[in-house]
């Protein structure tokens, strides 16, 4: 399989936020700021590549009746990872995210992959598919944080660039749903191009 | 190696193996990290004292103790000395009646009962509205909290205009504004009953 192929497809041919539509309660929960949705995103990228690896790995070793109970697990077991791992090192964006990092084991994205990526196709390819996909997430994430903020809050990475208030919907769920579809229309233009 | 048969053996020995696996990592990674997660608990709190009460140099953490609020729970009571002078304390409290529920609040108090300032814990208010409790402000642009600010709620009714009180509420915000308020009588009549005065 060309593995440059593989990686790339995450960003834009089956983009798992824009493309894909896959965990969209964290996406819109989490990126009210830029760097809100790049931390969701590099700690999901973080599950991603460490599930999908040990899937891979384990793939032979699971039979197929319990492969959802044994892949939850493993999944389970990253995500608590990054959890006490943020709480440790980085408590200021554990703060912010702290609800929804547990939350990443019902992600639909990480089982997702698990089920038709990883437990089909090699390790390194499942880990190329990992990376692939969690930094298009990422990506994802960290452009409608982006959008966000700049409209929301009038700053962008914290630093503020307008005196007052933005519009304040687009800090609200609601602007969340209006910035995302935008960003899926936009995606699926140039996809079809 | 050929894919494993789903026999009820096969099946019990893969998730047997897969869950001791997944504890014995958890269990390291959580050692690892209880140390600094202490740390960085205890350094949150320590700041946050720092914030409200007048420069001290004792460990007001090794010196809390727990004072009755007088409606069935107890909040931590941090004192703050500078020397054998005590400077002030600071108050754990809470409100329930924030707009989306639980608000934590460390409010520092002066030895003579009035508001040094105070600062937000915790909160999950409206982004944009209620969220306005939380900035410190500067003398030029003053924020919501900086109207308590050296006031003694003795003589200055923590009730918000709309209430009949003096206490500017935050435009659009009056339920957080009240719950905040609520929050800081709380540690004051914890602060009074205790007789700290």
């Amino acid at each position: 399989m060309n593995q440059m192929k593989n990686f790339s497809k995450g960003f834009l041919k089956e983009n798992p936020i824009l493309v894909l539509v896959l965990g969209t309660c964290p996406t819109l929960a989490t990126t009210s700021s830029a760097l809100n949705g790049l931390g969701m995103g590099l700690a999901t990228t973080f599950v991603l590549i460490g599930s999908n690896v040990f899937i891979a790995l384990l793939k032979n070793v699971i039979p197929d009746k319990v492969r959802i109970p044994a892949f939850i697990i493993v999944i389970a077991t990253f995500v608590t990872i990054v959890d006490l791992v943020m709480q440790a090192y980085v408590p200021s964006l554990y703060a912010t995210l702290g609800i929804f990092i547990p939350l990443i084991v019902v992600n639909c994205i990480v089982l997702g992959r698990a089920e038709a990526f990883a437990s089909k196709n090699s390790t390194w390819s499942s880990f190329v598919d990992g990376a692939g996909m969690g930094l298009g997430f990422t990506l994802a994430l960290g452009v409608l944080g982006a959008v966000r903020e700049i409209l929301g809050s009038g700053s962008i990475m914290g630093y503020k660039f307008i005196e007052g208030d933005g519009i304040l919907v687009f800090v609200l769920a609601p602007g969340a749903f209006i910035a995302l579809g935008y960003m899926i229309a936009v995606t699926y233009r140039i996809n079809k191009t | 190696m050929a894919k494993m048969q789903s026999s009820l053996r096969n099946m019990a020995l893969s998730l047997t193996l897969i869950s001791l696996g997944a504890s014995a990592a958890l269990g390291y990674v959580y050692e690892f990290t209880k140390g600094p997660i202490e740390i960085s608990l205890l350094n949150k709190k320590l700041e946050a004292i720092r914030q409200v009460v007048p420069e001290f140099d004792n460990d007001p953490n090794a010196d809390m103790f727990l004072l009755p609020t007088g409606e069935g729970d107890s909040l931590e009571v941090y004192p703050a000395r500078k020397g054998e002078e005590l400077v002030g304390y600071a108050i754990k409290s809470y409100t329930e009646k924030g707009f989306s529920g639980h608000i934590g609040l460390m409010v520092g108090f002066t030895p003579d009962g009035s508001i040094y300032n105070i600062n937000v814990l915790e909160h999950r208010e409206t982004p944009g509205l209620g969220t306005k409790l939380v900035p410190e402000g500067t003398p030029e642009k003053p924020e919501f909290k900086d109207q308590f600010r050296g006031k003694n709620p003795a003589e200055f009714p923590l009730k918000v205009k709309k209430d009949g009180g003096p206490v500017d509420a935050i435009t659009a915000a009056t339920i957080s504004s009240r719950a905040f308020c609520d929050g800081v009588q709380r540690a004051y009549n914890t602060f009074e009953k205790g007789g700290l005065k």
